[in-house]
């Protein structure tokens, strides 16, 4: 049970993440590899917490304050998801171009 | 080793393979549905984590928020989003793509090695344990009121704007016509359509 296993395996997760952020073209998708992310980082923590700081579990507070706001996220994020779908009537997204010139 | 850190290494593995095929699942799947599902097995994967790494509270808020809310909010939205639509091919995708495993690949090596060459200050103390949930109680409701408060309010803020986004905009007063006016409320009419056709 070494610290060094959880850190690589979140590094994974947040690699992983990031490829889907980045290179998938449902809107939804996209969420769900932020969400991964957010998850990489909270398995950070916890390893932190636990091997680190185990007398005074501060990692694990901050994980709990994360899934707070990852919750608040995803739900704004699928409202301003389903708001451009109901208006572009797409949820490419190569056709989001609205900020962009 | 004895049977206690035996049975910890081999759990170990098991749920590492088990949230690194279902996020690559996740990123990879054609069907997004099927990408919903494994998502949710992540989730439930990293719990099992927080398990191993005795944080028995937190583990059980994960799976009730994520595997519990945001999931079925995310399932929620394909099905609102369920438009079976194959996506205008770009050109020099392939570019794109292969520029982004190389980044990912080389921030991983980036990471691993950090990870790899620090030396860590591993705790002598023995874990909290049963103690976690008492102790994350005590720093909610002492050194970490402020934030506490303000996650509440960040909560309310997200609720209330999730609703006003995703709402339609009705028209109340006006007489709807048609043959089944009587089932279908007035809505206001689109602006943006045309605008998303034109690049």
């Amino acid at each position: 049970m070494e610290l060094q296993y959880f850190l690589l395996l979140a590094a994974a997760l947040f690699c992983i993440g990031v490829y889907g952020l980045i290179t998938s073209r449902n809107a939804v998708r996209v969420l769900m590899s932020i969400e991964l992310m957010l998850n990489a980082v909270n398995l950070n923590l916890m390893a932190f917490s636990n091997f680190l700081d185990p007398g005074e579990i501060k990692g694990q507070v901050f994980t709990v304050f994360v899934i707070t706001v990852a919750a608040a996220e995803a739900a704004v994020g699928l409202a301003i998801i389903l708001s451009i779908y109901r208006n572009r009537d797409t949820v490419d997204m190569e056709q989001f171009n609205l900020l962009k010139w | 080793m004895n049977l206690a850190q035996g049975v910890q290494v081999v759990s170990l593995g098991l749920l590492s393979l088990m949230v690194l095929g279902a996020a690559l699942g996740v990123v990879l799947a054609n069907n997004i549905v099927y990408s919903a599902f494994l998502l949710g097995g992540v989730f439930i994967s990293i719990s099992g984590l927080y398990i191993l790494l005795n944080a028995g509270f937190v583990a059980t808020a994960q799976i009730l928020i994520y595997v519990g809310a945001v999931n079925v909010l995310i399932l929620f939205a394909i099905m609102l989003v369920n438009k079976r639509e194959d996506f205008a091919p770009i050109s020099s995708a392939w570019i794109r793509k292969g520029v982004t495993g190389l980044v990912c690949i080389g921030l991983f090596a980036l990471l691993s090695t950090m990870v790899l060459t620090t030396p860590w200050l591993i705790a002598s103390i023995p874990a909290s344990g049963e103690q976690a949930t008492l102790l994350i109680g005590e720093h909610l409701f002492s050194d970490f009121l402020l934030p506490f408060e303000l996650a509440s309010v960040l909560l309310l803020i997200a609720l209330i704007g999730a609703i006003i986004l995703a709402r339609r905009e009705l028209i109340v007063n006006e007489p709807a016509s048609g043959v089944d006016a009587g089932l279908m409320l007035p809505e206001r009419p689109r602006e943006g359509v045309a605008v998303g056709s034109d690049p």
